[in-house]
């Protein structure tokens, strides 16, 4: 069984969705992770150990590269349309009960920014790590934040930014999360905010690349 | 006047103009609101801006219309009027340059991703040529593709403006320095791999907008000029990375810095240069009297 865990991560890693997905082209004609994740599953592994030993290992190591630009954008996407296609196969587990999350993450784009790719990409690597993620688009205002956070208590925050316009908006996001549900943790993301910019604002962490904000999450619940 | 390809070949170095949003801020443009809109309803601070550029020596300046693709505009509800937006986009920047100055009228990426599937290349043409027709009907002389990060999404923008209108048709990308000290997309194309696929699709002038600062354009610069050394070259350059005070943010380099670099992006192989984020008039004066020395 670890062997097939290995070739699930490795096709997450990779972005090798299933047998019909042309990408990449050495891996064409083969197996992805959407047939592997099920074998896994029929031949009785631990959908827990699915998740851990396969999907989870897979979309670090994406996440990694990314992190030291060793690959870029598409390749991360194509990962975690892997990732995605082969959870697919879980969900009745997590429904049920027997694989849990390891927390949720709330995420958004800040009000008056509409950019979402960004977002998009830190959302992916966090739902490959394990958590639960509530995706509340773009231009999410401080209220939308806050009753997110009411229906999830003990969740974690991301904001995203692309423009300095918006960036600045963060700032009243964060007081009035943390006015409203004292003890929210915050994270800040997007190509114009900084560790300074995470200091002068409050904010709880602040990372370059997803993987930053997924390595910051697994500590906090470890 | 002629084309601006024959002023460069003739051995011109041509100044371009610099950042539109901070100004359209300064003037009242809320974040949320349509930038675009403004060239309908707010016409006249938008020649303000234009004519800002074109008093401190710009030979060309953009139109207000970066994000006026109808995917950008839907986020608005404003699609339907994407063809009249575009058309006042460029109107207003041809009233600003008169009949001696250049207008390149401004498009953006769309924010989709084709290898996705959010749209298909087809989609991405319609909505480029519906653009480059408006911007060409209002009085654009090239049209300016600019902050792309995928090759196949600029390719698409390229041959639709060159295919549907007369105008002179340039494209830059956006590049950051990476880890690895190499010059990246977000979409992972390199100045390199940009140069002969945007070139065969049909752009008579390439370069970089964007991103880190001028200091790092020069690299750009040099990386596109070892690949081909005729095509014309436009370089945008950020004041530098915005940093956060007293509740704003601003861009650190000062005109004198930036104008010091404009000579060595001119020894690299540059051909006009202009500004981006957090640039202004003052940026671009200094930028001009260091080219007319």
């Amino acid at each position: 069984m670890e062997e097939l865990f290995e070739k699930i991560a490795h096709c997450v890693e990779f972005g090798k969705i299933n047998l019909a997905s042309p990408y990449p082209p050495d891996m064409k004609g083969q197996v992805g992770a959407d047939e592997l994740t099920k074998q896994a599953i029929d031949a009785g592994a631990e959908p827990d150990d699915v998740l851990k030993k396969g999907l989870v290992v897979g979309m670090e190591k994406i996440g990694i590269k990314f992190r030291d630009n060793k690959v870029f954008v598409p390749q991360v996407l194509m990962s975690a349309k892997a990732m995605s296609t082969a959870m697919e196969h879980l969900k009745p587990f997590f429904e049920s009960g027997a694989v849990k999350r390891k927390g949720v993450f709330v995420i958004g784009t800040v009000a008056g920014d509409l950019h979402d790719i960004g977002k998009n990409l830190v959302s992916m690597m966090v739902k490959g790590s394990g958590f639960e993620v509530v995706d509340l688009g773009t231009d999410v205002n401080s209220q939308k934040f806050i009753e997110a956070v009411k229906q999830h208590p003990g969740c974690f925050v991301g904001l995203s930014a692309l423009l300095t316009t918006t960036m600045v908006n963060m700032e009243k996001i964060v007081t009035d999360i943390k006015t409203a549900i004292p003890g929210t943790k915050v994270l800040i993301g997007g190509a114009p905010v900084s560790e300074d910019f995470k200091e002068k604002i409050h904010a709880d962490f602040y990372s370059r690349d997803p993987q930053g904000a997924v390595d910051f999450l697994k500590r906090s619940v470890a | 006047m002629g084309k601006i390809i024959d002023k460069i070949n003739s051995g011109k170095i041509l100044v371009s103009d610099g950042a539109w949003g901070t100004f359209l801020q300064a003037k009242g443009l809320v974040p949320g609101e349509c930038p675009e809109l403004w060239n309908l309803t707010r016409a006249d601070d938008v020649l303000d801006i234009a004519k800002g550029y074109i008093e401190v020596g710009s030979d060309m300046i953009e139109t207000n219309s970066f994000g006026g693709s109808r995917f950008k505009l839907k986020n608005y509800g404003l699609e339907d009027q994407a063809f009249e937006i575009n058309k006042a986009a460029a109107a207003i920047s041809r009233q600003a340059a008169g009949p001696d100055k250049y207008v390149l009228g401004s498009i953006g990426p769309t924010g989709k991703i084709l290898m996705m599937g959010e749209v298909t290349a087809d989609e991405l043409y319609d909505a480029f040529k519906e653009q480059a027709l408006a911007l060409e009907a209002g009085g654009a002389d090239a049209i300016m593709i600019e902050t792309m990060t995928d090759l196949e999404e600029a390719i698409q923008a390229i041959k639709a403006a060159k295919e549907n209108t007369k105008c002179e048709v340039f494209c830059t990308m956006t590049f950051d320095k990476t880890k690895n000290n190499d010059f990246r997309s977000m979409m992972g194309v390199s100045p390199t791999e940009m140069v002969n696929q945007i070139i065969d699709a049909g752009a008579d002038l390439i370069g970089a907008n964007c991103g880190n600062g001028t200091r790092d354009m020069v690299g750009i610069v040099k990386e596109i000029r070892q690949t081909n050394t005729k095509i014309p070259v436009l370089i945008h350059s950020n004041a530098g990375m915005p940093i956060y005070k007293d509740g704003e943010t601003v861009f650190p380099e000062t005109p004198e810095e930036m104008a010091k670099f404009t000579n060595e992006l001119i020894d690299a192989g540059a051909n006009i240069i202009g500004g981006c984020c957090g640039t202004t008039p003052q940026h671009i004066a200094k930028i001009v009297e260091v080219v007319k020395k």
